[in-house]
């Protein structure tokens, strides 16, 4: 079992640390103090933190006034009102205006779990994506949430990271480095690639990895924290390599990182894809593990996916002879 | 304020009505109704209440004015060219494609605008940013903001009412175009926004409500909401929407009309006619 850390907490102590260097950096929230735990912040920085109350559109233009005077500001509420809700302020005030605006959605997808249907956001990333220059992203783990909040805040410009609030596995080891809008090659094989991004669908895309390995299957398994920009490079790697590529998301097919992904296929190197995600619909109440499979995001649905496309997808000799070995295996 | 400093205003505010009618009227169209009715509490701030420094548009210690009702960008960059933060000139480039003036206000194009606006509701949330930021820099200076009296309906607006007066900004002072029509016609009978000074008050703002043509009025509520220690201060100003321009005054139509250079002419010939009897 890997150690698990709580992904609010590393996000509030990088913040802590990063505000010791920088008397810039500010936090505001929007009466979800407690959701986020970013109250040690607060008690570090009584002067920097903001609670607006819940005025979550209030909370991003004030975010842009602080950025027009120097300030470095952090804004933080569920992924669902980040997005729906203040997109136009979020847009205009802090995009537009080319200011440096760090908005943060938490419980992402199906983490809304218990909240439902009405706070499960499916949509923020295809929402995000289409805000010229916004880098969008959701880390997979504690160690690369606490680099790339890192890179976030000495980058000029506004983000939008999805964030994880829970237990998380530790994926990475505190040496490794990450880079917004470069992502990390966790596995390597030659059959099939599984590009996932988050804490969910990433740790689903190696448990489906483990699983392919089973049925003689050799995935490769990409951890694609930023979604815009997409990493191209990587991806038409992994289409080179593989022949075969499967998106995972917690979040809806159309839009999101199977759409990112999709477009830099098709423009560049058609290629098979499949786009595991939420196929056109709400979201609604349960937890993590019903919820999983209510909407087609565990490792099975994965593994089925890619399985498939291994088996259909060899254009090489040496892939032909491959192929030959895996479909022997399930016979 | 002597009656010297009451006649240069007047002159500057001609000159900037002057010229704000102008670069419409060389472009043809404009939301010339909304740009008039502010030209009076622009020229009083520009000229005798903030202070900034046109060479250095970008001075950090230098007050803050947000135009919320971005539309009304033409008169603030009058007011600015004026002031010699780039070239007056530039005002016939007005909404042409590769201008540094767009109808909407934008603070990465043009010298001297402080926040980019346009989607109504948001300049209060900007200006309460940097009325935060300024106060936790331990800088003096005071943000300015105007709202327009349409623009009052949307939520963001009072959302920011509650925000401002709870965190104390009293080096925030915002004034309310009321000139009383919006797009479709009054406010009265589109979203009535009576008692607009119990609504502030009740949100926790000093309010004051004065005559936005009358310097005398102005000058009075400009130096008592600087006093203000405690709270944000709202200044209500009564005015006319299209004020100095015959045609477009108090016309229903006045949001965002057809102005062609003729009607311009017309307008400026009376405009400096009254000039030469301030």
């Amino acid at each position: 079992m890997s150690t698990m850390k709580e992904m609010r907490a590393v996000y509030t102590e990088t913040l802590i640390e990063l505000g010791t260097k920088n008397p810039n950096i500010v936090l505001l929230e929007a009466d979800l103090m407690k959701a986020s735990a970013t109250g040690p912040f607060k008690q570090a920085y009584p002067d920097r933190l903001f609670n607006v109350g819940v005025a979550e559109a209030n909370m991003v233009g004030i975010a842009a006034g602080l950025s027009a005077c120097g300030k470095i500001p952090f804004a933080d509420t569920f992924a669902c009102f980040s997005a729906r809700r203040t997109f136009d302020q979020f847009f205009v005030s802090a995009n537009y205006a080319r200011l440096n605006v760090k908005l943060t959605g938490t419980d992402p997808g199906i983490a809304a779990e218990l909240n439902g249907g009405t706070h499960m956001p499916f949509e923020d990333i295809g929402m995000m994506r289409t805000i010229p220059k916004l880098i969008v992203f959701e880390p997979s783990d504690p160690v690369s949430l606490k680099s790339l909040v890192t890179q976030n805040a000495s980058y000029y410009g506004c983000s939008y990271m999805r964030l994880h609030r829970m237990n998380a596995p530790v994926l990475y080891s505190d040496a490794e480095t990450f880079e917004l809008g470069k992502g990390k090659t966790l596995r390597t094989g030659s059959d099939v690639t599984l590009i996932a991004t988050g804490v969910l669908m990433v740790n689903e895309a190696l448990k489906a990895a483990d699983l392919l390995a089973q049925d003689g299957i050799r995935a490769t398994v990409i951890d694609m924290h930023t979604i815009a920009p997409i990493d191209k490079e990587l991806v038409l790697q992994c289409a080179c390599a593989t022949g075969a590529i499967v998106t995972c998301e917690n979040h809806q097919i159309a839009g999101g990182l199977g759409s990112a992904v999709a477009e830099v296929l098709s423009e560049n190197h058609p290629t098979l894809l499949r786009r595991i995600g939420v196929r056109n619909e709400f979201g609604e109440v349960g937890n993590l593990e019903y919820l999983k499979e209510r909407f087609g995001l565990t490792a099975r649905h994965i593994r089925e996916k890619a399985a498939e496309l291994a088996r259909n997808t060899y254009s090489s000799p040496a892939k032909r002879d491959h192929h030959k070995t895996i479909t022997k295996t399930h016979e | 304020m002597n009656e010297n400093d009451l006649a240069f205003l007047e002159e500057k505010a001609t000159t900037i009505r002057i010229l704000t009618i102008d670069a419409i009227g060389h472009l043809g169209v404009g939301h010339i109704g909304g740009a008039l009715s502010i030209v009076d509490v622009l020229t009083i701030l520009y000229h005798r209440h903030m202070t900034i420094d046109p060479a250095n548009p970008g001075w950090p210690e230098r007050d803050r004015l947000i135009l919320s009702k971005g539309h009304a960008g033409p008169a603030l960059y009058s007011t600015l060219a004026d002031k010699g933060c780039f070239p007056v000139e530039w005002l016939h480039t007005l909404n042409k494609g590769g201008t540094r003036l767009p109808s909407h206000c934008d603070k990465n194009l043009t010298p001297g605008i402080d926040m980019t606006t346009g989607s109504l509701g948001q300049g209060i949330s900007a200006a309460i940013g940097m009325a935060l930021a300024l106060r936790m820099d331990k800088v003096q200076n005071t943000v300015y903001l105007i709202i327009g009296d349409g623009e009052t309906n949307e939520g963001q607006v009072w959302e920011g009412a509650m925000a401002a007066a709870y965190f104390g900004l009293s080096n925030l002072i915002a004034f309310t175009d009321y000139n009383k029509m919006q797009i479709d016609g009054y406010t009265h009978d589109i979203m009535n926004l009576e008692d607009l000074g119990a609504k502030w008050s009740a949100f926790g703002w000093n309010v004051l409500r004065v005559n936005g043509h009358d310097f005398l009025d102005m000058d009075m509520a400009i130096t008592r909401a600087k006093a203000e220690t405690r709270r944000p201060s709202m200044i209500i100003l009564d005015t006319i929407k299209g004020k100095g321009a015959h045609l477009a005054e108090r016309n229903l139509a006045n949001h965002n009309m057809k102005f062609d250079a003729e009607t311009a002419r017309e307008a400026i010939a009376i405009l400096t006619a009254g000039k030469g009897n301030n």
